[in-house]
């Protein structure tokens, strides 16, 4: 912007004022990188200008699963010109464990291997293809280990990270026995790769004092921030780590982005030299984690309306090798196993199982989607068990206003909008009509098959981990009066930074042009929690919020002294300050207050009030607020092949006021179909040794433009705030409106059901791609026919009597 | 030494490792890091680009415009082209398709967006007005993990309604000028540090360098042959271009026959094989990307003998021959002659596929083939299969089936063949048709599909085909519902 301004007439300024700001919250501004994303100007870490003696590092995994490293010898990669340096374990300098909470992730193998895909050398070269030939020449023996790789064999073994959890809530044994009726199931619930289109990449340029400037694409440069000191042994205080963007993150880069960091961070500190890594996309998807695959089994008793009475459900999380963030995923699973419904007596067990595969993290939704996922699948049970529309189950189970309204870990569900939400996306989506369109249409058509079905989401706000329920920011404003804007949280396409400008563009009233946004540094604002649990906007632009207002307060504090006015005398809007009739530009009192003394620089702080959780008793408030969800999709599928395709998607989310309502649609809509993908065409398939063999996006298939619904309507909840204080009474949109996908699967499993006229369950396990659904397919005709052969043979003894 | 356009910069390179590709080309030789690096694969338009070159329509010579993946494109092939990048769109202002992704909130993380700005670039100057089906076909081969497309088709509206004059169309003459003046006439060679690599021009310049250089990999669309070298990290000694042999490209129909040549884009067959076979142009459509179509050719499809290839199984029912020559001799086989074993052809040292002879449509044959994919677009079949059936007053005349994923080989279906020639078209036959196939395949297991699921799937597509050719007034396909 010009520092420049023309001079203003008062009257003209008045008219500025009275105008208002357009910029502020509630406008649904573009993304603040959005000119330079299409113009290919906008840098990600691989794009920053390199150093002359720039080297690129290229870590060797593990061939095996499970093995002890017999004999590594790196002098044959030395053979390869332009090979600068190969490391093993034994070459850190501080200590080996990255692991994010708990240790158990060595930053190179050590001794053993643990997954098939694990760095055990890592080489640096002038070159990424150098460093790569270089790295395949070492000689790496193992022995073989008996690896376990399967989640239900890690079950039955016992063979867990961490001891297992339970929520209880009421006698649910006893009332599964009184049941009327009772159902037993399991499920079986595939990972997800993140598929973030910038795979990890980090960049560091060794400092004075052993210290390290690093560029990491991560989530938590907090956490960057900690692994690269302790690998190298230095204080925290040594290094910095800044973060301008991410190609995407997804959780991906939670806690996994740390491992390109701290061994470039490594090699930097033993060769001086400016070091990076960026893993290519077959590399990327072998060595870091992914969505946790679960194996759920339940014993559900419920009356003959199908409301139920008790549930008993085991959800045992696949965790890869080692802890990373496993407690706390599996824990929101079961968290999230009532989904939007009252369980009354129920008992949910969390198992952390142990395998030989990489260490799965944290990603959208946080084990949150696979709770949900198979509460949702029991739903779909009983009623095609009772022979009702699935959706009159799901309403008649949903948490009650006043009663029926405490979950399984004893906090009660205040504000509930599911019932409201429900009934407005059953009328705009033409629910009834449709279903009765949809029973008449598969009647007549024998190969193609439609289903439809009208999903809830009820998703918790906070990190379960209480403290990190806490944000960061930092304003400068300078002479000119243009303003330095700097928070915690990182930018990974969601459009934060858009979002924490426009809050402080409202506090001070200036359009949002004026905000330079910058990037997240951890030398600006320090101990910052993960941009994760959609808490982005909750806790930075809270805190940016508290920051502006602190300096709102200090020009307030200002203006009353040097004009001898009283504060309410003071107002800003649209870039001007009216100081009783008197108007001036906004820089105008700036430069005054600068000339008069006043601290231009401010940093603000939030933590989030009322939520409090005792794990030991499982009872608590650990979510501030939920965010609330449904979509209805209808679905048209192939009996003969089982292929599919979605004809039609209604939304409606919620998420309180709306910071800005494009970027929120534009969250609900990429969460929808990323929530899709995970539950239909993206499969990951191990081989029987371990390995990964879908690691790359010719043979892992996220959904691509002619996937999503043909048609496609999205709306926000309107005139709905969120009735906790939360910044401009918003909510979170980041991970709820990725469990709307869910409604894909129902409706795929009802098309399925509609083979034997929707009398029993088909049992199709997560993603249901065509070939799960054709065996759907398959699994309906065989107990038509068992059914009707049943009904023959009653038909014939009641005859023979 | 090649010479191109990079926009409108003149580049002139001598000393080229003929391995380089134009992603990294850009990324790393020049620091041009607009363009993303996704996959290197070919599977993400992450790395789109554009590529001009000029055609002679029916307006006189003009610019034609296609998306190609940079990290499938090695530099050789762009001799005598203009290489357009997305930093080459802006000029004081955005582009149109950059402003219509902006006002459309078309980009999230951003990663993806310089590649989808370049298919709709190309799809902008492609169409006259917009429509729904080919911006899909435009974009279909162009991953974003954050927005769920929407916006971004939003976008593609936007920017093909009422579209304005911009800086190319304003030097469309000037550009045209300056490719003549670097148009290869004769044949090029790029090497470094021993690796090497030739265009010839003409086909006897192409059969001879072949005959001296047996060793050479034949580089056609190099949409497979690329990902030896970004994939599995191979060095290619010695490469052949097709791209610049001229004979070697178009559609010539003789007598009954369709006469493809080798070295045809995949995208430039699908008009006419539409025409003649509405399944093949249906197929075609589907036939992984069009930045991978736009590359890929006719030939290569089966030259490189996959057993997923999705032409084949559609090429060997249609009883397709090929035109082999090695120097001065050439010889046509069958197709199906042509498969030998899992990647292996009876192509002989120096021997290349000069063209691809298809026969016309006929009255009464009825043709059908399907793919059938975890994902609708940009994937690779489970199963692939091609039936093409001469009937006669309801008995089958002549029979062809073939499939692709159920072997090591695509294959003709013999014994569900026999079942069917000579027999009424009914539903006996079809049964025992049905029940041949587990005679013709004993399929694998692999990450696509189980063995179990294929061998079902290839027995229903055969009744899908009958319901299809029976009972038109079924619905039996899920794919038309985009």
């Amino acid at each position: 912007m010009s520092n420049h301004r023309p001079a203003r007439t008062q009257a003209e300024m008045a008219e500025f004022f009275a105008a208002g700001l357009h910029t502020g919250v509630g406008t649904s501004l573009k993304h603040e990188s959005a000119d330079k994303h299409v113009s290919g100007e906008a840098l990600y870490v691989d794009d920053r200008l390199e150093f002359p003696n720039q080297l690129h590092v290229y870590a060797r995994m593990s061939e095996r699963a499970h093995a002890k490293l017999i004999r590594i010898d790196l002098t044959p990669c030395y053979a390869i010109p332009g090979v600068i340096l190969a490391i093993t374990a034994k070459d850190v300098p501080g200590q080996l464990d990255i692991g994010a909470v708990l240790p158990g992730d060595p930053l190179l193998a050590d001794d053993v291997v643990q997954y098939l895909g694990q760095p055990v050398i890592a080489v640096a070269a002038c070159d990424l293809d150098t460093a790569r030939r270089g790295a395949e020449a070492a000689i790496i023996e193992y022995e073989e280990l008996q690896p376990i790789l399967d989640v239900e064999e890690a079950l039955a073994h016992e063979h867990f990270i961490s001891p297992s959890h339970q929520h209880v809530i009421g006698d649910a044994a006893a009332a599964l026995n009184a049941a009327p009726h009772r159902l037993q199931g399991e499920l079986r619930i595939g990972g997800q790769e993140h598929f973030y289109l910038e795979t990890q990449v980090a960049s560091v340029m060794p400092t004075e004092d052993g210290g390290m400037l690093v560029y990491s694409s991560t989530q938590n440069p907090t956490e960057v921030q900690k692994q690269v000191a302790e690998v190298l042994g230095v204080s925290m205080n040594k290094v910095t780590v800044d973060m301008r963007r991410m190609g995407g993150g997804f959780g991906g880069k939670e806690s996994q982005a740390g491992m390109p960091a701290a061994l470039c961070a490594v090699i930097a500190h033993l060769t001086g030299r400016p070091t990076k890594m960026r893993l290519p996309r077959t590399e990327d998807m072998l060595m870091t984690g992914k969505r946790h695959p679960f194996y759920i089994r339940y014993d559900v008793g419920f009356d003959d309306r199908g409301q139920l009475l008790g549930l008993d459900m085991d959800l045992a999380g696949n965790c890869g090798y080692s802890p990373d963030l496993s407690n706390a995923i599996i824990d929101r699973a079961m968290f999230h196993a009532d989904n939007a419904y009252f369980l009354g007596n129920a008992l949910i067990k969390g198992h952390r199982c142990k395998t030989h595969l990489a260490s799965n993290t944290a990603y959208r939704g946080f084990g949150g989607p696979q709770g949900m996922l198979a509460i949702e699948n029991v739903m779909d049970h009983i009623a095609r068990y009772l022979g009702k529309d699935p959706l009159a189950i799901r309403t008649l189970n949903y948490y009650g206003k006043a009663e029926r309204n405490v979950t399984h870990y004893h906090q009660t569900v205040e504000d509930n909008l599911l019932h409201e939400m429900t009934a407005e996306l059953t009328q705009s989506s033409d629910y009834v009509r449709r279903r009765a369109e949809i029973t008449a249409f598969n009647r007549a058509s024998p190969v193609l098959k439609k289903g439809l079905a009208l999903t809830p989401v009820k998703f918790g706000i906070s990190f379960t981990s209480s403290f990190l329920n806490q944000g960061g920011a930092l304003i400068n404003i300078y002479t000119d009066g243009s303003i330095h804007l700097n928070h915690g949280g990182t930018e990974m396409g969601q459009g934060l930074n858009t979002k924490v400008a426009q809050i402080v563009a409202e506090v001070f009233q200036v359009e949002v042009e004026r905000i330079q946004i910058t990037a997240t540094n951890t030398d600006k604002v320090p101990n910052t929690s993960p941009t994760a649990a959609s808490s982005g906007a909750d806790l930075n632009g809270k805190a940016a919020q508290n920051a502006a207002l602190t300096l709102r307060q200090r020009l307030i504090d200002f203006a009353t002294r040097h004009f001898d006015v009283s504060e309410e005398d003071v107002d800003f809007s649209n870039g001007y300050v009216r100081v009783r009739e008197h108007l001036l530009p906004f820089e105008e009192l700036i430069r005054m207050a600068y000339i008069g003394q006043v601290s231009l620089s401010s940093t603000g702080y939030y933590r989030t009030p009322k939520i409090f959780y005792d794990r030991e008793q499982a009872r608590g408030r650990p979510f501030y607020y939920f965010a609330f969800g449904a979509a209805c999709s209808e679905v048209i599928i192939d009996t003969l092949t089982g292929e599919y395709r979605v004809l039609r998607t209604d939304i409606l989310h919620d998420v309180g006021a709306s910071l800005n309502p494009a970027i929120d649609i534009g969250q609900v809509e990429g969460g929808f179909v990323q929530g899709m993908g995970w539950l239909t065409t993206e499969e990951l398939v191990w081989n029987n040794q371990g390995k990964l063999l879908t690691h790359g996006p010719s043979t892992y298939k996220i959904p691509a433009i002619t996937d999503i619904p043909s048609d496609f309507r999205v709306k926000l909840v309107e005139n709905r705030k969120n009735p906790e204080a939360t910044v401009f009474h918003s909510k979170a949109v980041g991970e709820p409106p990725f469990m709307l996908g869910i409604a894909v699967w129902c409706a795929l499993k009802d098309a399925v059901a509609s083979v034997a006229d929707y009398r029993f369950h088909p049992d199709i396990d997560a993603p249901a791609t065509p070939e799960r659904v054709l065996w759907g397919v398959e699994q309906m005709k065989r107990l038509k026919q068992t059914q009707a052969c049943a009904r023959a043979d009653a038909a014939t003894e009641q005859v023979n009597a | 030494m090649i010479r191109f356009l990079l926009n409108r910069e003149l580049r002139v390179e001598e000393r080229l490792d003929p391995n380089l590709t134009v992603l990294n080309y850009l990324r790393e030789h020049l620091r041009r890091t607009g363009t993303k690096e996704g996959c290197a694969s070919g599977d993400c338009g992450a790395c789109t680009v554009v590529i001009a070159e000029p055609y002679t329509g029916p307006n006189g010579d003009a610019l034609r415009y296609h998306t190609v993946n940079a990290c499938l494109t090695f530099m050789a092939t762009l001799n005598g082209k203009q290489l357009i990048t997305v930093e080459d769109l802006k000029q004081q202002a955005l582009h149109p398709v950059q402003q219509a992704m902006v006002d459309c909130h078309g980009s999230q993380c951003g990663y993806c967006t310089p590649g989808f700005v370049m298919s709709l670039f190309a799809l902008q100057k492609n169409t006259i007005e917009p429509c729904l089906a080919k911006t899909q076909e435009a974009l279909a081969g162009n991953l974003c993990r954050c927005t769920g497309y929407r916006p971004i088709l939003d976008a593609a509206e936007k920017a093909c309604t009422n579209r304005t004059v911009d800086q190319f169309d304003e030097r469309e003459a000037e550009t045209l000028a300056r490719l003549r003046a670097i148009k290869p006439e004769v044949t090029a060679e790029l090497s470094h540090d021993g690796r090497k690599s030739f265009n010839p021009i003409t086909v006897a310049e192409l059969a001879d360098l072949y005959l001296s250089h047996p060793e050479a990999r034949l580089l056609a669309g190099g949409t497979d042959l690329a990902l030896e070298v970004t994939q599995a990290h191979r060095v290619l000694p010695v490469m052949i271009y097709l791209g610049h042999v001229s004979e070697l490209k178009g559609i010539a129909i003789v007598n009954a026959q369709l006469e493809i040549g080798a070295a045809t884009p995949i995208s430039d067959c699908a008009p006419i094989l539409a025409a003649e076979y509405p399944d093949f142009g249906g197929l075609l459509h589907r036939f992984a990307s069009l930045q991978i179509r736009n590359q890929g050719t006719f030939g290569g499809n089966i030259g490189n003998a996959s057993p997923i290839g999705d032409m084949p199984p559609l090429l060997l029912a249609l009883g397709a021959h090929v035109q082999l020559r090695k120097g001065n001799t050439t010889r046509q086989i069958a197709l199906e002659d042509y498969f030998l074993d899992y990647r292996v052809t009876a192509r002989q040292p120096s021997e290349f596929i000069e063209k691809i002879i298809v026969p016309r449509a006929q009255p009464g044959q009825l043709f059908k083939a399907y793919k059938v994919s975890k994902r609708l677009d940009d994937d690779i079949s489970a199963v692939c299969a091609a039936f093409n059936l001469h009937v006669q007053e309801e008995r089958i005349t002549e029979v062809k089936i073939a499939y692709g994923g159920m072997a090591a080989i695509p294959k003709r279906a013999l014994a569900c063949e026999q079942a069917l020639r000579h027999k009424t078209w009914n539903q006996a036959t079809l049964e025992q048709a049905v029940e041949a196939l587990a005679q013709d395949f004993a399929p694998l297991t692999d990450f696509r599909a189980s063995r179990e699921y294929r061998l079902l799937t290839a027995r229903n597509l055969l009744r899908r085909c009958f319901l299809e050719t029976t009972s038109p007034a079924i619905d039996t396909r899920v794919a038309a519902y985009v």
